[in-house]
């Protein structure tokens, strides 16, 4: 091949439903690589123009996600647990792809993005597997004293906001993707808004891994202009507020609290930013699951009860 | 049954499987020869063709395996837990992907039919390898302390009437908490573990972290005994168990044991009647009843009891028993002649006794070993059939007439595997299952096996639980 | 005018008593049901028994078109196809009907005199059934005098989740007697349940005993209009209840799953059921029909595939 063949080059796009649409809005935003990890978004060159979501791809992306809640939240444990184990099979398959785009993203050095995608990858591992275990590590038969059965089991809550932290543009993505889909929720995901393009590139990588339309919907764009709807929708049961910075949280909070939408704040940190190689634990997949307690009477095996 | 609509013959192709003349055993990730060069046959159950000629494994092999299995511990052990996940997801995936040609060849080497092996036992192997994989990085969160160690080397036997699903059930979480296994596979059916060698080689397993040594009886029992085992587990005959649970006695060496059964299903007058009498077949014919948790004694209540055995009279002549490889086959073949003839030797032990024996009308093949599915009518508690497991197609009917004595009935058996209920009404389930000596209890539903959910038995049909959160366990040093 | 077979004259003396004897049928397990189904689904129909599935289930075809935009020569043009559905092989069956709205019965009578094939006609306000009884009992007055060979009832869904089993049963009895023909053979009845409608499988059975007492010749599941129709499930259920309905009374009623069977593959599995289930004296166009249009073209290109070795293609059928 020459060495000045001419590029081809991605129009990135939303996945919204299983499909790829533009915005609604027709707008667009100039993505740029960063220069170093300790450069500033936007002083490196330009990666690509990605699309600036509005609320009407907002409004789309609940609609889609409640559409899939329900074959979602209704298949197998066993079932989802392949799906999001196939997300790291594929993965592993585009791996030099976001090396690339995490290393321009997040300004790091190729085997520095190598480490952050392999992580990544091993993440969906981590809650491929916990998808037929939460259940038994969260639920369990209560003893009540009284004859009868009784049963909690954890379900999942619903459609969920999922504001994508901003620094780290793909295992922190990951991060907080996997636990809400692996539990049978539904996602409406907001990119990082400085860095959307391996968020964007995750879209296609879902597409092709049984996961069904609609289960993972991801926007780009300004993240309190997408987010603000999003928060105060009323058929968005839960919002997870990780790329919100502190003032942002608080008024996202507030318009959660009219349908008493599950609120996952951001993480505290001291100075620096959330290490996201640290151990997950299973906090993320709990905070998005009610708990159905079943009782049921256990009678006794005769009129005059057992003599057994 | 003759028909219009006859089934013309839809055989698997056995093209898809590839078995070579003769195998070694699996030890320290090669293929190997016995010490004393020793090997015997193993054949086709349906057919009585050779297969292969398999090595024999020995005492010096036995003490060759643990070796490498000792020295693979160290590393394995070692291993951060979300790598030898990663090990399991992959041995899974390739048992999904190699899934109808180890279906195929677990069907001629055991005889049980495809349909089977393909909708049942492959898919639970791949399930249970998945599920494992799934724990190895996950031990903290699941109840047994911060950071569970593993016991060291497993010494596993394994029966012949689930080849590669027993193999899965231990080698599965014994790989996950992080023991590495010598494991021996019936001396009838050794072909699918040794494929399974070959699936741990491509998977990229460590060597030494999973041996496969065909044997008998005698090799078993050298594995058992051997000093540096950490851990043994069986599933098999309760006479076998209870020696196995004599010779660890006095040492350090876990046990599990997964024994016989003589499980009740228990009919009352509400159940629903079509889906009990596929429950019942299920429960007795599923795998030629060659299941230690098989529904083996029917307790009907008598109010119903004549319509439902008119219903299972007529379900049961539309079993279609023939080649195992045939895709239309219900019922195929008994694993071994022994087999056949101990089961040959209870159903005249039941006429003997005066209970009345019925089979389905079907026509045997006259190579192979073959038992036509059969019921016996007035058992009592007396009778051998009803305390006896047969390990074959053979269901005992009995009767009750309430609740407390279709329990008494139930528990009155040394056995206490599994047992099933048929009611509509939600209540009785709950109470009879309180009630029910057995480990496992199955209402309106039956033999439904599940990775995430444990299995194992009260009493006399062994200790410990394999599946679920609960059959780690057996594999940590919990105490 | 038939009456209840006497073994059970006792269960539709009243509501309450019609009732006792419907909820005193055996319950139906959902899960055991469907994976019974599932696994007779799973029977493998090769070369001659798959040839003669297929002409099987071709002469079991109720070929049929209920569309309001229904003409006569839409009509004319279904019968010829009925008659002759592989212009290209006259060996292949007839089907064994052709199902229209009473309006199309006589157009459909006159282009199939002398061929065999039979004229079903949906009726009583067929699909929804939301009409007066007169007008119902008009409706199949319509039908029976244009020629029809089978009248396809709806039962009022409304009563029957209401628990007005007796309306039901009244109702059914009515549509029978207007069956009757003086100066020839009564037109065969078939009662359509709705199982989409029924929801559950407690109801289906109940629904099926129901229909047989108050004289069915055939149970149907469903008009092909709503969003569930025939399933493996549902039709497994049907097939119990007649197969027990004969064992308790000597009396045989046919089976017909309509909607949502459009392949060759669904057909046979349908058979299966049917062999396994009630048994080889339903393997015949007189006791199991298919409710389908599109079902047909897939069968005559199973066909030609089975005698010519090749994969036949949708331009070698007629699209009638």
């Amino acid at each position: 091949m020459s060495d000045n063949r001419l590029s081809v080059f991605k129009t990135y796009k939303l996945y919204v439903g299983g499909k790829f649409p533009r915005s609604e809005s027709g707008r667009v935003y100039e993505v740029t690589a960063k220069k170093s990890a300790t450069g500033e978004a936007g002083t490196g060159k330009w990666l690509a123009n990605a699309p600036q979501s509005s609320r009407k791809d907002a409004r789309d992306a609940v609609v889609a996600a409640r559409k899939a809640f329900g074959g979602w939240s209704g298949a197998t444990a066993y079932n989802r647990g392949q799906v999001l184990y196939r997300v790291a099979e594929m993965l592993e398959g585009r791996k030099e792809q976001f090396v690339r785009e995490v290393a321009d993203a997040e300004g790091l050095s190729k085997s520095k993005a190598a480490a952050v995608v392999d992580a990544a990858i091993d993440r969906w591992v981590w809650y491929a597997g916990w998808t037929d275990k939460i259940g038994q590590v969260v639920g369990g038969a209560n003893p009540v004293a009284g004859p009868f059965f009784n049963l909690s089991t954890p379900e999942p809550t619903g459609v969920v906001t999922v504001l994508a932290p901003q620094e780290s543009s793909f295992l922190g993505l990951v991060s907080v993707i996997a636990p809400v889909i692996a539990t049978g929720n539904t996602a409406v995901v907001v990119a990082s808004a400085d860095s959307p393009l391996p968020a964007l590139s995750l879209g296609e990588v879902l597409a092709t891994s049984d996961l069904p339309g609609g289960v993972v919907n991801i926007l780009s764009g300004n993240t309190a202009e997408i987010a603000a709807p999003l928060a105060s929708h009323q058929d968005v049961n839960a919002i997870d507020l990780t790329g919100a910075d502190a003032a942002l949280a608080k008024e996202l909070e507030i318009a959660a609290a009219d349908n008493l939408k599950r609120v996952v704040r951001p993480q505290p940190v001291d100075g620096g930013s959330v290490d996201w190689t640290a151990d997950p634990g299973t906090h993320r997949l709990t905070a998005f699951l009610e708990t159905k307690t079943v009782w049921h009477p256990t009678g006794a095996l005769g009129a005059s009860g057992s003599s057994y | 049954m003759a028909s219009a609509f006859e089934y013309a013959p839809a055989p698997e192709s056995r093209s898809v499987v590839d078995i070579a003349p003769s195998y070694g055993l699996f030890i320290d990730g090669e293929f190997t020869e016995a010490a004393d060069g020793k090997v015997f046959k193993t054949v086709s159950p349906s057919t009585e063709e050779v297969l292969s000629e398999v090595a024999q494994a020995g005492a010096a092999d036995v003490d060759r395996a643990v070796k490498a299995a000792r020295k693979a511990f160290e590393k394995w052990s070692a291993l951060p837990g979300s790598e030898r996940a990663k090990y399991l997801f992959r041995i899974a995936r390739i048992i999904q992907e190699r899934s109808r040609e180890l279906a195929v060849l677990e069907t001629l080497d055991n005889g049980k039919p495809i349909r089977e092996t393909r909708d049942a036992d492959l898919p639970l192997v791949a399930a249970h390898f998945f599920y494992y994989a799934g724990w190895a990085d996950k031990l903290d969160h699941a109840g047994y302390g911060a950071n569970p160690r593993p016991l060291g080397v497993a010494g596993q036997v394994i029966p012949w009437n689930f080849p590669l699903l027993m193999l899965a059930w231990k080698i599965a979480p014994a790989l996950a908490t992080g023991n590495t296994v010598v494991l021996k596979p019936a001396e009838t059916t050794p072909l699918s573990a040794l494929f399974f060698a070959d699936i741990c080689r491509q998977a990229g397993l460590p060597k030494g972290v999973v041996n496969i040594l065909p044997g008998y009886g005698d090799a078993g029992a050298a594995l058992v005994a051997h000093e540096d085992v950490n851990k043994v587990a069986f599933t098999g005959s309760t006479a076998v168990g209870k020696a196995i649970a004599r010779q660890v006695a006095g040492t350090d060496k876990r046990v599990t044991l997964e024994l016989g059964g003589k499980g009740a299903n228990i009919v009352f007058d509400d159940a629903p009647i079509d889906q009990a009498v596929e429950g019942i077949v299920t429960g007795i014919f599923f795998n030629q009843g060659q299941v230690c948790c098989a529904g083996s004694r029917l307790l009907v209540q008598e109010s119903v009891q004549d319509e439902l055995l008119d219903s299972l009279k007529r379900r049961l002549s539309t079993l279609r028993l023939g080649d195992p490889l045939d895709k239309n086959t219900d019922i195929g073949a008994i694993n071994s002649a022994e087999q056949l003839a101990r089961i040959t030797a209870l159903a005249e032990t039941g006429e003997a006794e005066g209970a009345e024996r019925w089979s389905a009308p079907c026509d045997l093949p006259s190579s192979g070993y073959w038992f036509a599915p059969t019921l016996f009518t007035n058992v009592t508690q007396a009778h051998t059939i009803a305390r006896d497991e047969i390990f074959g197609p053979v269901l005992s009917v009995l009767s009750f007439r309430t609740p407390d004595e279709a329990v008494a009935k139930a528990n009155n058996s040394q056995y206490g595997l599994s047992a099933g209920i048929w009611t509509e009404k939600g209540s009785r389930i709950l109470a009879v299952a309180n009630k029910l000596r057995a480990g496992v209890v199955w209402a309106n539903t039956f033999n439904k096996f599940d990775p995430t959910s444990p299995f194992g038995g009260y009493k006399e049909s062994g200790f410990g639980r394999e599946g679920g959160r609960h059959g780690l366990e057996a594999y940590l040093d919990v105490r | 005018m038939p009456t209840t077979a006497p073994a059970f004259s006792d269960a539709t003396a009243s509501d309450s008593a019609l009732r006792r004897f419907l909820h005193g049928l055996p319950g139906v397990d959902a899960v055991g049901l469907e994976a019974r189904a599932a696994s007779l689904g799973t029977r493998s129909i090769k070369t001659t028994a798959k040839a003669y599935a297929i002409d099987l289930a071709i002469s079991m075809i109720d070929l049929t078109t209920l569309e309001g935009a229904d003409t006569p020569g839409k009509v004319r043009a279904l019968a010829a196809k009925a008659v002759h559905p592989d212009p290209t092989d006259r060996t292949t069956p007839r089907t064994a009907a052709v199902c229209v709205y009473p309006d199309m019965a006589a157009t459909a009578v006159a282009a199939l005199a002398g061929s065999g094939v039979k004229v079903a006609s949906v009726a009583t306000a067929f699909p929804a059934g939301r009409a007066a009884l007169d007008v119902k009992l008009a409706d199949v007055r319509d039908a029976v005098a244009a020629g029809a060979d089978e009248i396809d009832m709806v039962i009022d869904r409304g009563a029957f989740l209401s628990g007005r089993y007796l309306k039901v049963y009244e109702e059914i009895l009515a549509v029978k007697a207007e069956c009757a023909r003086a100066d020839g053979p009564d037109a065969r009845l078939k009662v359509i349940f709705e199982t989409g409608e029924l929801s559950t499988y407690d109801n289906i059975r109940r629904a099926s005993w129901l229909g047989m007492l108050a004289g069915a010749d055939f149970i149907k599941t469903s008009t092909g209009k709503v969003a569930t129709n025939a399933t493996p499930a549902n039709t497994l259920l049907m097939l119990e209840a007649v197969r027990d309905f004969r064992a308790q009374t000597g009396v045989q009623i046919g089976v017909k799953p309509a909607g949502g069977i459009r392949t060759s593959k669904d057909a046979v599995k349908f058979l299966v059921l049917v062999n396994e289930t009630a048994g080889e004296d339903w393997l015949d166009n007189h006791w199991f029909r298919f409710g389908a249009s599109s079902l047909l073209n897939d069968l005559l290109m199973q066909r030609q595939k089975l005698s010519t070795g090749r994969y036949s293609g949708p331009d070698y059928v007629t699209v009638d």
